[in-house]
């Protein structure tokens, strides 16, 4: 007989589930061969994949950190990518009750976005679990073969490893900014960073790129907000951009 | 490069603060909601660092212009995405054709 768990999701939605989970399989395969192809020791994948559990931030966290970035300028900038997690705590509040602690290890984008999909609390709670634990092995699977297979691989330019890594970055970004005001900041943001990368400390450049939200401050939008009143949030949380670009960024994989 | 402690130790704090991030809302359980406005601002400074890093680490190698290779495989890369290729084939044709360049010339 099967599972519970297995019969209150129902076959669709299971093989949902487990294409998101390949693709991110692969995702953690390119992230543990660029880590180790980047110089850095062939354990260090693995440790980020265990203690972190968080793509983006683990992509850029090693990706400052060869730049030349100090430690601290790596951890900054990894934990504002994890920012955007705060909000998920809130909205799956109800569907971790009864442990807390693992569940908030689990709220992942991809298992945030598949699980506030679900309407019924038990089919959320089932969701949340299956997706979150799947989730946790194939990242951490990926992860594994992909620093055995870069650390294989001696000459990395030669195979064009070193394209792959802003290849994987610009894949995880562009459903984000197929909105518009992301889009700008992003732009304006990059060019600050390409003009002071031969003049600044390496690393500090990346970070510089922020300031391109302080010239274009995207939180005042349109003529609405010109006078100083607030606009209305017309966005609920499944649909709010991280989720959506979690799931965006697996749909990719497809 | 940075030595084995350091890096442990950095890895380390990332993921308690990403895991804090995370348990705040399940631990607090309290009704508090994040602003949608503070919301949106974190995640357009989210995508804005990794874009960042996207376009230095194709132009840049260090200090130094990268060889052309690598920001022609990204511009190729781009367009792939753009039109929704699968990610396994993006990168794989990223990495393609950026040594595809390097063995001819």
């Amino acid at each position: 007989m099967r599972p519970r768990w297995a019969a209150e999701l129902g076959p669709a939605l299971l093989r949902d589930i487990l294409l998101v989970n390949v693709a991110i399989g692969i995702v953690g395969i390119s992230y543990g061969a660029i880590t180790v192809g980047q110089g850095l020791p062939v354990w260090l994948p693995n440790l980020m994949s265990v203690v972190v559990l968080g793509g983006a931030s683990q992509f850029l966290f090693t990706g400052l950190l060869v730049a030349g970035a100090s430690p601290v300028a790596a951890v900054a900038a990894g934990a504002l990518v994890n920012a955007r997690h705060l909000p998920f705590g809130f909205a799956l509040a109800d569907t971790v009750r009864r442990h807390p602690w693992l569940g908030s290890y689990l709220m992942i984008d991809e298992v945030v976005a598949f699980t506030l999909a679900q309407r019924e609390e038990s089919r959320r709670r089932a969701t949340f679990w299956v997706c979150g634990v799947c989730l946790f092995v194939f990242w951490n699977l990926g992860s594994l073969i992909g620093a055995l297979a870069g650390q294989a691989i001696s000459d990395t330019d030669r195979w064009g490893l070193d394209a792959a890594f802003p290849a994987v970055l610009l894949a995880l970004v562009l459903p984000a900014l197929r909105e518009r005001n992301v889009l700008k900041a992003a732009a304006l943001g990059a060019v600050i960073a390409v003009v002071l990368t031969p003049v600044l400390p390496q690393g500090m450049a990346v970070l510089s790129s922020l300031l391109a939200l302080l010239v274009l401050r995207p939180w005042r939008k349109g003529p609405r907000v010109a006078d100083g009143t607030r606009p209305a949030p017309d966005v609920g949380p499944t649909e709010g951009g991280a989720p959506a670009e979690g799931s965006d960024a697996a749909e990719g994989g497809r | 490069m940075i030595d084995t402690t350091t890096l442990i130790a950095s890895a380390c704090v990332l993921g308690a603060a990403t895991y804090a991030f995370r348990a705040v809302g399940p631990v607090l359980h309290t009704r508090l909601t994040i602003g949608e406005t503070t919301r949106e601002l974190m995640s357009t400074g989210a995508t804005v660092l990794l874009v960042a890093l996207c376009v230095t680490s194709t132009l840049f190698d260090g200090k130094e212009w990268a060889d052309p290779a690598r920001p022609i495989a990204i511009v190729v890369a781009g367009v792939l995405a753009w039109r929704r290729v699968p990610f396994l084939a993006l990168v794989l044709v990223a990495a393609g054709v950026a040594a595809g360049i390097r063995m001819l010339t």
